[in-house]
C-alpha cells in the first residue's frame, strides 16, 4: 500500500488547459475537465485517488495553477 | 483508516508541498497555454523568494511576449527598448552595485535587434545576470523568423522553411558569448519536464549567487517552445523542441567557473 497520499488543487480560472501536466503524472491522476472555465478552457482535474504528491504536475505548469498537498501514512 | 482520508484532512496548510510563489502577482499571465515563459518566470521568482532577495532585486523586461514581465514579477522592474535590456541593466547595476540586477529577454530581443548590447555587455563583463528565453521565433509579432530559427524551419517570413543559402545560419549566441572573457557562468537549460525544471532552477540559483562575486556576467539560456508561432499544440511543441531544438542547441553548462 502507498505510504504517502497526495492531492492537487487546481486554480481552475488560472488553468489554460495546456495539458502539459497530464503526461508527467505517473499515477494517471490528471485529465481535462468536460466543463469550461470562464475563459473557455477545459481545466486540469483529478480523476482518481492515486496522487502521491510528487509535484511533477506543478513543476511543469506554466501558469502555476496547481497546488500540491502530501501526507505520510503510518 | 488511512485510505479514507478526506480532502479536508489532506489539504491543510501544513501538508502543502507546492504552491505558486508569492513573488508572482495575481495577474493572469498573458502567455499562450503551455508557453515556457510562464515556467521560466516562476522559477526565477521562486529562487528570489527562497533567497529572500525581493527587496534587493531589479529586473529589466524586454520587448517580446515577456514585455509585461513587470506586471507578473512582484519586484522592482524597468522596461527597456527592444534589445536594449543589457544596456539598461548596465546602468542600473553601476548605480546600485549592491542590488541583484537581471534582464529577461527573448531571442529576437537578445540575438537580433539587441545583438550589439548583448555582446558588449558580455564582453565588458558587466556584473549582471541575463535570462534568455530562446524559442527560435518572434513569438509576439506573429511568428516571424528570428536569428535563432533552425534551418528548414517554417515561420511566417520563411514559409518554405529557412534556407540558409539566402537567410543565413542560425546564431548560437550563447556559445558566442561564452567565448568572451567577460562572461563567468554560461549555461543552457529547458523547462519542459519536471527533471529539466529542477535542473534549470539550480542553474538560475547559481547565476544569481555568482553575481555577488562580481566576476562578470552570468547567462542562462532557456530553450523553450512557442506553440502558437510553431503552429502546434503545447505537447507537440515540446516534443518538436526535444527532437529539433536540442540537437542544435544542446542543453548543459557551456562555461563554468574554474
Ligand atoms: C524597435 C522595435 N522594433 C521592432 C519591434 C517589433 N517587435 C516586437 S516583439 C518583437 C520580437 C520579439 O521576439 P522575441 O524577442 O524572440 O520574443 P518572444 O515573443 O518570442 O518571446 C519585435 C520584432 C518593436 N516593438 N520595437
Ligand atoms: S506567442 Fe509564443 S512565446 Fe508568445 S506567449 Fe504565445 S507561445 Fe509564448
Ligand atoms: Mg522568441
Amino acid at each position: 500500500m502507498a505510504t504517502v497520499k497526495g492531492r492537487i488543487v487546481v486554480d481552475t480560472e488560472r488553468c489554460k488547459g495546456c495539458q502539459l501536466c497530464a503526461p508527467v503524472c505517473k499515477e494517471g491522476t490528471i485529465a481535462m475537465s468536460k466543463n469550461l472555465n470562464s475563459k473557455g478552457y477545459q481545466f486540469a482535474t483529478s480523476i482518481n485517488d492515486d496522487c502521491t504528491g510528487c509535484i511533477n504536475c506543478a513543476l511543469v505548469c506554466p501558469d502555476g495553477a496547481i497546488t500540491v498537498y502530501r501526507v505520510k501514512l503510518n | 483508516m488511512q485510505d479514507t482520508l478526506t480532502n479536508e484532512e489532506i489539504c491543510k496548510p501544513e501538508n502543502m508541498v507546492y504552491h505558486r510563489t508569492a513573488l508572482l502577482t495575481e495577474a493572469p499571465l498573458s502567455y499562450c497555454p503551455g508557453c515556457g515563459h510562464g515556467t521560466a518566470h516562476r522559477l526565477i521568482m521562486e529562487v528570489i523568494e527562497e533567497m529572500k532577495m525581493q527587496a534587493n532585486t531589479i529586473g529589466v523586461a524586454p520587448v517580446g511576449c515577456s514585455v509585461l514581465a513587470y506586471d507578473f514579477m512582484d519586484i522592482d522592474m524597468q522596461q527597456a527598448a527592444h534589445g536594449r535590456a543589457p544596456a539598461v541593466a548596465t546602468g542600473i547595476k553601476r548605480l546600485y552595485p549592491d542590488k541583484f540586477v537581471f534582464t529577461y529577454q527573448g531571442d529576437g530581443d537578445l540575438a537580433a535587434i539587441g545583438t550589439c548590447e548583448t555582446i558588449h555587455a558580455c564582453n565588458r563583463g558587466e556584473n549582471i545576470t541575463i535570462f534568455f528565453v530562446n524559442n527560435g521565433i518572434y513569438g509576439m509579432t506573429g511568428g516571424q523568423m528570428a536569428p535563432t530559427t533552425l534551418p528548414g524551419m517554417k515561420t511566417a517570413t520563411s514559409p518554405f522553411g529557412r534556407d540558409v543559402e539566402t537567410m543565413g545560419h542560425p546564431l548560437k549566441i550563447t556559445e558566442l558569448i561564452a567565448n568572451l572573457p567577460g562572461t563567468y557562468f554560461v549555461t543552457r537549460q529547458s523547462v519542459h519536464t519536471p527533471a529539466n525544471v529542477r535542473k534549470a532552477k539550480k542553474a538560475i540559483e547559481k547565476a544569481i549567487q555568482y553575481q555577488k562575486l562580481n566576476k562578470g556576467l552570468n547567462f542562462v539560456e532557456i530553450v523553450s517552445n512557442c506553440n502558437s508561432g510553431w503552429k502546434m499544440t503545447p505537447l507537440e511543441s515540446n516534443k518538436w523542441m526535444e527532437e529539433n531544438m536540442f540537437p542544435f542547441y544542446p542543453l548543459g553548462d557551456i562555461k563554468v567557473p574554474k
